[in-house]
């Protein structure tokens, strides 16, 4: 239970606001971070927590973009293919990142590591191809670089289970 | 020149609240405490003729002025949700320089005594954001924020919150139901925001953009008058543009408004960096119409009016520049799928109008339109112009519109089907069909 888990950082997320349902989107992110998605037991759990609906909740969890309702990878890949990005060959980074990992759009590597989606503008617009790799910014990439990322994120998550 | 903004490029370290403060960090906030009223504050602002860094353009200091006087809550909320394809500048201030935005969001809280202020960032800039909490707790411990300020009577506390992906947040109304905890979807006005029953918890609120708010300590510093002797008179004040695209040094430069297009394209971002020409510019991200690049064009100073005058606006001067390779037809239909995915679904001209808009132009793609298909475009983005709650809607059928007005042989290049024989039959009169719905079924 998230309650009794975060009861700390919760109780500080509630102290921002001056009504309850504020909270709904932070405790929706604690939510995510806990269970890696906004699984139907979490949405019941942050709608008693901010004493509202259930179907509020997951209306608010389905608008947003950054709040995924099914299991994403361990590293979920978020590649701007937006137009500013575009013109600087996001479309065709995102293609061969695909190709190389051997997925579709959307879709998870069946180690259960990637999970690769394009996305709208993210403000790096500059730094083209770029993409957020669980929120934090990885940017002027190439799939030279993707690959040695590739390879570290695969190390380093092979390091985490061996813990 | 010191960069006003971009503080940063000069003192690299300007993030940190020690080396903001020895450099001149907090003075304009300590001065607007101890040494003005809220009055003169605000009135300072509206004299430097501050314009509204988001998009509008609108005078940051009558919006502060529009905030009833005795209501006992109010509050001051920031737009951080910097979403516009092409536009990266708050992100820099806010990574880089926070301070300074959350200096100038204290101004603004004073100038309107607000009880609170919160900064909405797009949830994308989760580190940062976790960064600009770290550095308000900073600043609340040095009795910057928080109870009794300075020793005075005044008290404000400031947060952050996080959005989770939807450009419609950047929408002042939509922002505000988003921090209360509902879908972001914009709001009837009025009551505005500035209003009892339209602001943040339905209290009178100022909400502004981030590049607005880094503007005003050194107004305060250094007065309106300072202020009003960069750019021009109807635009004052410094501009970050962010420049992206088929450039060669792509980026955000800071220079006065009234700087020319050639300066700013050619002498601070590269030029195309490539044997290719310059074909258009996007001044306003997606959202404005898109120009073509002449030389005419080049020489004319960046400010709103000119900008509107080129048939364009300045909004966020998010820079997209496309050279002569771009296919323009591909460019609309980019853009088109963006305003499609981000509409909020709330207003139906814009929900239907976006979804047929991107069918359309998927047609046009695919080589399977006619020259039907292209006025239908027309038609469709025509009636849809204005019947919104929210600009969204307006802003989508730019790409549209615009690419269709400038490079319309493009679009026509890509038909392939010969246009139909006749002229498609006009539907019966309303009178004939209402008559023929009136007659009782045979059988």
């Amino acid at each position: 239970m998230l309650a009794e888990k975060y009861a700390e950082r919760i109780q500080k997320i509630f102290s921002k606001y001056p009504d309850k349902r504020s909270a709904v989107m932070p405790l929706l992110y604690v939510a995510q971070e806990e269970f890696g998605w906004v699984s139907p037991e979490a949405i019941e759990e942050v709608a008693v927590l901010c004493e509202i609906d259930p179907t509020q909740v997951k209306s608010i969890a389905g608008f947003y973009t950054m709040y995924s309702e099914k299991p994403k990878g361990k590293y979920w890949l978020q590649v701007c293919t937006d137009f500013p990005c575009a013109l600087r060959g996001a479309d065709q980074f995102h293609q061969a990142l695909l190709d190389h990992l051997g997925i579709e759009e959307g879709g998870t590597t069946e180690d259960g590591l990637f999970t690769v989606e394009h996305v709208m503008c993210l403000a790096a617009c500059d730094k083209a191809p770029m993409l957020q790799c669980n929120f934090h910014y990885v940017e002027n990439l190439d799939m030279d670089k993707m690959k040695a990322l590739l390879d570290q994120w695969r190390a380093d998550a092979k390091d985490s289970a061996a813990d | 020149m010191a960069y006003i903004l971009l503080r940063d490029l000069d003192i690299p370290d300007i993030g940190k609240l020690d080396v903001y403060t020895t450099n001149g960090g907090w003075e304009g906030f300590k001065k607007a405490v101890t040494q003005h009223t809220p009055e003169e504050v605000i009135n300072i602002v509206i004299d430097s003729n501050l314009r509204g860094r988001g998009g509008a353009g609108f005078s940051a200091g009558r919006k502060w002025s529009f905030i009833p006087k005795n209501e006992p809550v109010k509050y001051v909320v920031v737009n951080a949700d910097e979403s516009e394809p092409g536009t990266f500048k708050d992100r820099q201030i806010m990574e880089k320089n926070p301070y300074q935005l959350i200096e100038g969001a204290m101004i603004c809280a004073y100038a309107i005594q607000a009880t609170a202020v919160y900064i909405y960032c797009r949830g994308e800039f989760w580190d940062l954001a976790h960064n600009l909490e770290a550095c308000i707790a900073e600043a609340r411990e040095q009795n910057l924020i928080g109870q009794n300020i300075l020793g005075g009577n005044w008290s404000c506390d400031m947060f952050v919150h996080l959005g989770a992906g939807a450009y419609i947040c950047g929408e002042e109304s939509a922002l505000l139901n988003s921090l209360q905890g509902f879908l972001g979807q914009p709001r009837v006005r009025p009551p505005f925001p500035a209003q009892k029953g339209g602001g943040l918890y339905y209290e009178p609120t100022v909400v502004n953009n981030v590049e607005t708010l880094a503007n005003v300590p050194w107004i305060l510093v250094n007065g309106a008058a300072e202020y009003k002797k960069i750019g021009t008179p109807e635009s004052p004040g410094p501009k970050i543009f962010s420049v992206s695209g088929h450039v060669a040094r792509p980026g955000n430069y800071e220079v006065p408004l009234g700087t020319t297009f050639r300066e700013l394209l050619f002498d601070k971002a590269g030029g195309t960096g490539t044997n290719k020409a310059f074909k258009a510019l996007l001044p306003s991200g997606a959202s404005g119409p898109v120009i073509p690049v002449t030389e005419q064009m080049l020489d004319t100073p960046m400010t709103y009016e000119a900008l509107g005058k080129l048939g364009s606006t300045l909004g966020s001067a998010s820079f997209i520049l496309m050279d002569e390779s771009t296919d323009m037809v591909w460019a609309a239909y980019k853009m088109i799928k963006f305003f499609k995915h981000e509409s909020c679904g709330k207003c139906t001209p814009c929900r239907e109008g976006t979804h047929w808009l991107a069918k359309l132009m998927e047609h046009v793609i695919h080589g399977e339109a006619t020259m039907l298909d292209l006025e239908k475009l027309e038609n469709v983005a025509k009636q849809m112009n204005g019947k919104s709650l929210c600009a969204l809607n307006d802003f989508a059928i730019n790409p549209i519109l615009a690419t269709l007005k400038h490079f319309r042989s493009e679009y026509v290049a890509y038909i392939k089907t010969p246009a139909p024989a006749a002229k498609p039959k006009q539907p019966a009169p309303v009178k004939k069909q209402l008559e023929e719905v009136a007659e009782p079924a045979g059988d």
